[in-house]
């Protein structure tokens, strides 16, 4: 299915929970939060959602900022 | 002369309020947290990649034990920014969120209207709204009407240096909301502007480029810190009233030759 991460168009195969999506994609050691079609997803509700085909995820983490 | 004051109930150890962005390097920006102790850090969010670009900043910030201000910097809609703001709450483990919510890309001028509907549901999910916004008496009001008890109004456009563009509007703010915790947030280019604001009787200055992009950014942080400790002694201790007349300082009686009889 597809799926847009951080603006990037990209195909998974498998549909899975958030916590396992975020460990395929390598963020698993990262203090990151989530929102997805632009609604924010609590860490406690990873389990809960599965990635949907045409998700839009944003993944952000702390920054510099003024 | 530092002392610790209260914000909304957390002991803040310095009315210097400093962001993060904009420094040559992270080694400055360490630098420049060393050389000022601000009270209270500003923050961000930004999209992560899995290399993690974003962890080295953050670990660098955690060696200081000072609490973190998150912002919505970049947001120019509602529900942006409560979705960011939310972000930032579980990432930053803080219900603090400094609230941007941009109305034009030219000024960066807060959009009051935006503002408002943003911090009417944030406070509603818990959070302790810092709204950034003009210098709007009424803007001001509503947002006090909402709940906000911390009013920070620019002193001008983010970044431009300019200092306190409206005088009449900044004092008028701080006269009405006496009660209110002030901060001057943006736009100030010199230590004597935000010495300037302190004198006015406002709590805080939140600053980041006059400090980032200054030749030599830990210098100046410090050089912003004893401006604000000394704008704020200052207003402590009553400044005299200006007067059209001048007053010798120096006591005219029995000075020599003081109403000498003429020969």
């Amino acid at each position: 299915m597809k799926i847009t991460i951080n603006g990037t168009i990209k195909t998974i195969d498998n549909a899975m929970n958030i916590h396992n999506f975020l460990i395929s994609e390598g963020y698993e050691d990262k203090l990151v939060a989530i929102a997805i079609n632009n609604h924010f997803i609590a860490r406690t509700a990873y389990n809960d959602y599965t990635i949907q085909d045409n998700d839009i995820i944003e993944i952000v983490a702390p920054m510099q900022g003024g | 002369m530092t002392q610790t004051w209260d914000i909304n109930g957390a002991e803040i150890s310095s009315r210097l309020f400093l962001g993060t962005a904009g420094y040559s390097s992270l080694d400055a920006l360490r630098q420049s947290i060393e050389s000022s102790t601000p009270g209270l850090i500003t923050v961000s969010l930004r999209r992560e990649n899995a290399a993690g670009k974003g962890q080295s900043f953050w670990n660098i910030i955690k060696e200081f034990d000072i609490p973190v201000l998150p912002n919505t910097a970049g947001c120019y809609g509602v529900e942006e920014a409560i979705t960011t703001a939310e972000m930032a709450r579980e990432i930053f483990d803080t219900n603090r969120i400094k609230l941007e919510v941009i109305g034009d890309d030219y000024t960066l001028q807060p959009d009051p209207y935006g503002l408002l509907l943003a911090t009417e549901k944030l406070i509603d999910k818990g959070f302790e709204v810092y709204p950034y916004m003009t210098d709007d008496l009424v803007l001001a009001q509503r947002l006090v009407d909402l709940g906000c008890n911390i009013l920070m109004p620019w002193g001008s456009p983010i970044g431009s240096g300019r200092g306190l563009n409206n005088i009449y509007a900044l004092r008028q703010l701080r006269e009405r909301f006496p009660d209110k915790t002030l901060v001057i947030d943006a736009g100030l280019g010199a230590p004597s502007h935000a010495a300037q604001a302190m004198e006015m009787g406002y709590d805080a200055i939140l600053l980041n480029t006059a400090v980032a992009k200054a030749g030599d950014a830990p210098l100046m942080a410090g050089a912003f810190a004893k401006a604000i400790e000394a704008g704020r002694a200052a207003y402590l201790s009553g400044i005299i009233a200006k007067q059209e007349h001048a007053t010798p300082s120096t006591p005219l009686l029995d000075k020599p030759f003081w109403h000498q009889e003429k020969s």
